[in-house]
């Protein structure tokens, strides 16, 4: 098995090649056998891969490939290597499971479209980078992965280039992760400079010995590389990039906006978990980021009237519950968000992409309404992930998130819980609101469009009912034991799995504990204010929907600051892309041209034309003149020489 | 070895100029496809030399040492180490790609052009080999007489105008380095007795610091204005912009990294300790030219001027891990001045084929083009992406290796050119959103055609190159280990300055 971990990222990268090079001859039909089958391939590799590692014991869970050594220069050397430990696995499967049944949901909504086999080979390019990212067994394989994404990103987010603004928002998203990953290129240095390597099997085992607690290298290190987490996952104050990325199809967004790519800051925290762990104040940021951008992104999201804009700031408040979990060192439980987010984010993002497909192109939800008759299938999943993101019990989005809380509020950090808590309910607020915009109610759009409306092609629907179906059993594999124990002791099994990997051997999770009564309060608290937002945004979208109006009416000021989305985007355009501009137009024309081309360039010609003017007049023609000169400087010559040596 | 091999690669494009100019003048094909075989024969010739050169071997190999003016301890003396070989591979490798790049933009002079093609090619291969001062001065001059006719003949609108100011730049800076030359090859002899230009003999002699800083501030001068870096590098901007295609490609691929190499292989072994004193200056000049050219870079209206400013950007990277000083950033710094010359080489030659289409440079004159040259918005990206230096592609590996050399030594100069990779991605895109991108809103970019097979020709082997050093470096990287080992540790181990204690001199943070 572990001679051929290379062929799971292989699948997808030749997957680029054929399409890349000959969709186009191929035909659609080839390509959307290829596309999807090459992850498809990846998943049953990665399936195997999952069984051998199973069959080994927890702690020898590990599988290691080393391909070449990539960049071997003095005492600096990369290796193109893989890895799988239960962490990596995880992330594998996720990646290719979800990113199989998006790649097979993405033949049905692509169906026509004029770059077909661009865009099946995009895809598969990002799977596999994101595979790099995943298994990479060092640091600076990471990144490759980790920018190979970005560019994927890119790519996709810009796909339908034609359209400038289109064009612009994936070069946002590029230009806003280079930030990122600048701080993520430091952290490597500093990493590289303080154990001498990049490997994670050099580096992390170490990081107790190297590192002092607290101390200045495992601040700095930690904090560079989290600038690059803030970057990639879209956290404050880089989190701009991921509204504005929805420009994308529809199914990139699911895939790369929600599952997958924007989750990496999180896996790469955890991976790092050992050095985290050396820097508590870094942590501590982390889940202060976390928690305040769940916030933040939940207020913008609860005024939002795009589908998909509805869809992405949801997207950063739910990175943000994950950041606040390994912010406070619950590593398993923000992976296991993660997880479960990938689930469920996904449904609705592919639910919201059928709704567009039924309403060619419509992503305005003051335009629709009504739609459960028409769209069935849709509807039902997205009630079911719409239920799990919201946090009703026994979804795997409650689940998961209840698992951050309870972890939040045990480690002493009740500020953050009462966020986190709040967010619940926003959460469970806007997404009920999209919800019931979209499918109940009466339809407002035009006749044309209402009889237009029809449920997706199976390629769509198949994932969506698969996802569908995850977000409501995919969080089980990790009942808190909270949960667990009451129902005959099943312990928590997906962090029993993570254990190897996390466990610094303190705590004892198998093991069965009592279960202190305050976390049933919290979990009932919880589920108590996830009702509550269903039940307002019931009130306010279906029993009376003029309310949202008279409040919006009463809060002009608030409402415009949400809906403009805090004006972050305007204030960075003026404090430092505007300013930024400016500098370099200055440097052009006041430096370059003023100052060393024309002062100092110019300025030295202007001098030797006028000495040479100067020059020239001894150049009287009088040869008389000039044999006195010459002798005279012979003179001179031997003089010095006698005199001086 | 018998057969004088360094002296075949130096010299048979002159034998290719009798063959070329034997081809009447109005026969414009012929002199073109003879020049392209000429190319490629020498190209082919010099191939063996990646084989030919043993990393584990002497310093300097396939040495070649006759006496030429005995008087004056003059040598014909050529030699190559591992850098070496990388660049004259480089240059061989390209200047058939220029001829293919040439084939329709120059319709004048035809022949002319192409003779001096090939004595430039004999000019910058002659500086590359060189071992001896005197034949490497020569050679430094000779490179410069033909460019100045390409940029002076077959350049833009204001082409008299920059020929001549990159001819007085190259030309005092070329100067300066005379006199710093017969300075040492005097002191050389006050110490010894014996007149030599051999470089192995002047890099064993010391000289004292004052001496040294000297000389090494006159050397650095024509190096500096070769390489270019801040605050001599307006000459570049003009000539780039007025440069025919293939001129633009040579001066930024090959030219541009004389500067480097002339740091590399000259200025800074023979004089070390002075390298060292300066070493915070030079490294600040380095910074402020990859900040400032990208900054300049991000604001210009017209491509080839961006891909100019851009260069300046580059070739600071270059700098600031030549002066690192260990061998992982000397390892980057050399293997950035061969994708420096690949990928800015691809972009020149790139901007040529969008001037054969449009004639004009000006960014806003385009838009949207990725709708009707899909093969071209593929190659385009591809190269924007390794100038932007993207992992996978050769310009990271380059970028990093450099960055974390110099992170080891002066971690506050290596982040402050960390952020030159965020100002990277931004020009380029921005320009290549706004020239591949958007809607086509100028109806005359709505015809063009894709990619002909010739143009294909000079771009794929270029983007093979550029995937290959990306994805397996290692052979090049191993190439040129053992050389840069040695020059790192000659400058670290030089007489007269201890290495353990970093040296302290006012240095600008």
């Amino acid at each position: 098995m572990e001679s051929l971990l290379w062929l799971i990222p292989a699948f997808p990268l030749a997957g680029v090649a054929i399409n890349g090079l000959f969709g186009r001859k191929l035909g659609d039909r080839v390509v959307s056998v290829i596309g999807p089958g090459a992850v498809g391939a990846a998943f049953a590799m990665a399936a195997a891969s999952f069984i051998a590692l199973r069959g080994l014991p927890p702690a020898e869970r590990l599988l290691q490939q080393t391909l070449y050594s990539w960049l071997p220069a003095g005492e600096f050397s990369a290796s193109i290597g893989f890895q799988l430990d239960p962490l990596s696995m995880t992330m594998v499967l996720v990646v290719t499971g979800v990113g199989f049944l998006i790649h097979l949901y993405s033949v049905g909504y692509m169906h026509g479209d004029g770059g077909y086999a661009r865009y099946f080979a995009y895809l598969n390019l990002f799977t596999f980078a994101m595979l790099l990212l995943v298994m990479a067994d060092n640091f600076l394989l990471l990144f490759v992965g980790w920018e190979g994404v970005g560019l994927c990103s890119y790519l996709l987010i810009g796909y339908w280039f034609e359209d400038q603004a289109k064009a612009d928002a994936g070069k946002k998203a590029f230009i806003v992760n280079r930030i990122g990953d600048f701080g993520f290129l430091l952290g490597i240095f500093l990493i590289f400079w303080t154990f001498g390597s990049v490997a994670f099997s050099d580096v992390l085992p170490e990081a107790a010995t190297r590192l002092t607690l607290g101390g200045d290298l495992a601040f700095w290190i930690c904090l560079f590389l989290f600038i690059g987490a803030v970057g990639k996952s879209a956290q404050i104050p880089l989190f701009v990039w991921l509204p504005d990325a929805m420009a994308g199809p529809t199914p990139v967004s699911a895939l790369i906006h929600a599952a997958t790519m924007v989750t990496a800051g999180v896996y790469m925290v955890a991976r790092a978990h050992a050095l985290y762990e050396m820097a508590p104040q870094v942590l501590a940021l982390v889940a202060g980021i976390g928690a305040a951008t769940a916030l933040f992104a939940a207020t913008i999201g609860i005024v939002q009237n795009d589908i998909k804009k509805v869809l992405a700031y949801s997207t950063i408040s739910q990175l943000g519950y994950m950041f606040l979990g390994v912010g406070v060192a619950a590593f398993s439980a923000g992976i296991f968000h993660l997880v479960t987010h990938a689930f469920f984010k996904a449904v609705l993002f592919l639910g919201a992409g059928s709704v567009i497909h039924a309403l060619h192109g419509e992503q305005d939800m003051r335009t629709m309404g009504g739609l459960k008759p028409k769209l069935p299938i849709t509807y039902w999943t997205m009630l079911a992930a719409t239920l799990a993101i919201a946090g009703v019990p026994p979804l795997a989005g409650f689940v998961s998130k209840d698992e951050i809380l309870w972890r939040t509020w045990d480690g002493g950090h009740s500020v953050l819980w009462v966020i986190g808590f709040i967010t619940a309910g926003l959460t469970a607020a806007y997404m009920f609101r999209l919800f019931f915009l979209t499918f109940h109610g009466s339809f407002r759009g035009t006749k044309e469009q209402w009889g237009h409306a029809h449920e997706s092609p199976w390629t769509m629907t198949v994932p969506l009912v698969i996802l569908g179906a995850l977000s409501v059993v995919g969080g089980w594999i990790g009942l808190p034991a909270a949960l667990g124990q009451p129902l005959g002791g099943i312990a928590n099994r997906f962090e029993g799995w993570l254990a190897p990997v996390f466990e610094a051997g303190e705590h004892a999770v198998h093991e069965p504990h009592a279960i202190p009564p305050i976390e049933y309060g919290l979990m009932t608290a919880s589920v108590a204010i996830a009702t509550l937002g269903i039940l307002v945004a019931y009130w306010a979208y279906l029993r009376s929907p003029d309310l949202p109006g008279r409040v919006v009416a009463r809060s002009r000021g608030v409402y415009t600051l949400l809906y403009g989305k805090y004006f972050v985007d305007e204030l960075y355009d003026f404090l430092i892309v505007r300013p930024f501009y400016a500098l370099s137009r200055f440097a052009w024309r006041v430096i370059d041209d003023g100052l060393i081309d024309g002062l100092g360039v110019g300025g030295t010609g202007a001098l030797v034309k006028r000495g040479s003017r100067i020059v020239s007049r001894w150049e009287t023609g009088y040869v008389q003149g000039y044999a006195v000169a010459f002798f005279g400087g012979v003179f001179a010559i031997l003089a010095y020489y006698y005199l001086f040596r | 070895m018998s057969v004088p091999y360094l002296t075949l690669i130096v010299f048979l494009p002159v034998l290719g100029m009798a063959l070329v100019a034997a081809v009447p003048g109005t026969r414009h094909d012929a002199i073109r496809r003879m020049t392209l075989a000429v190319t490629i024969a020498h190209f082919a010739l010099s191939l063996p030399l990646w084989w030919l050169y043993k990393s584990s071997g002497a310093p300097y190999q396939l040495v070649e040492r006759r006496p030429w003016i005995t008087a004056f301890g003059i040598d014909y003396h050529l030699g190559v180490d591992g850098v070496t070989v990388l660049l004259v591979l480089l240059t061989t490798f390209l200047m058939p790609l220029a001829v293919l790049a040439s084939w329709r933009y120059i319709d004048q002079h035809v022949k002319e052009y192409h003779l001096l093609m090939l004595l430039l090619t004999t000019g910058m291969l002659g500086v590359f080999v060189a071992l001896d001062l005197f034949v490497f001065y020569v050679f430094w001059e000779l490179m410069l007489v033909p460019m100045y006719f390409i940029i002076g003949i077959w350049g833009g609108e204001r082409r008299i105008y920059a020929a001549v100011k990159f001819f007085l730049y190259t030309f005092i800076g070329g100067l300066l380095m005379l006199v710093a030359i017969l300075v040492l090859y005097f002191y050389h002899y006050n110490l010894t007795g014996t007149y030599s230009y051999a470089l192995t003999d002047l890099l064993a002699i010391d000289v004292p610091l004052r001496i040294q800083l000297g000389l090494f501030l006159t050397f650095g001068l024509a190096f500096a204005i070769k390489v270019p870096m801040f605050p001599f590098h307006t000459w570049l901007p003009d000539a780039h912009v007025e440069a025919p295609t293939a001129g633009s490609v040579i001066l930024a691929a090959v030219l541009l990294k004389m500067g480097t190499y002339g740091f590399y292989r000259f200025a800074i072994p023979l004089f070390p300790d002075a390298a060292r004193v300066l070493l915070p200056w030079m490294a600040t000049l380095a910074v402020i030219g990859i900040l400032y050219g990208a900054m300049v870079a991000l604001v210009q209206p017209n491509i080839k001027k961006l891909v100019a400013y851009s260069s300046v950007s580059h070739l600071g990277f270059v700098m600031l891990g030549l002066f690192a000083f260990n061998v992982v950033g000397v390892q980057g710094s050399v293997i950035q001045m061969i994708n420096h010359g690949l990928s800015t080489g691809a972009l020149f030659f790139i901007c040529g084929m969008l001037y054969e289409r449009r004639h004009t440079y000006e960014i806003e004159s385009f838009g949207g083009l990725s709708s009707v040259m899909p093969v071209f918005a593929t190659i385009f990206m591809i190269v924007t992406l390794s100038s932007i230096g993207l992992p996978g592609l050769n310009g990271f590996v380059g970028e990093f290796l450099i960055l974390v050399g110099m992170f080891q030594t002066h971690p506050y100069m290596a982040g402050l050119a960390t952020v030159g990779v965020i100002l990277a991605a931004y020009y380029m895109l921005r320009m290549f959103g706004r020239v591949m991108f958007g809607p086509i809103d100028d109806e005359s970019n709505r015809g063009l055609p894709d990619l002909g097979r010739r143009e294909l020709a000079v771009l794929v082997p270029i983007v093979i190159v550029i995937v290959w050093i990306g994805v397996y470096p290692k052979p090049f990287l191993d190439r040129t280990a053992p050389s840069v080992e040695r020059f790192v540790e000659h400058v670290t181990d030089s007489g007269l300055l201890a290495v353990e204690e970093p040296i302290e001199v006012e240095a600008p943070r």
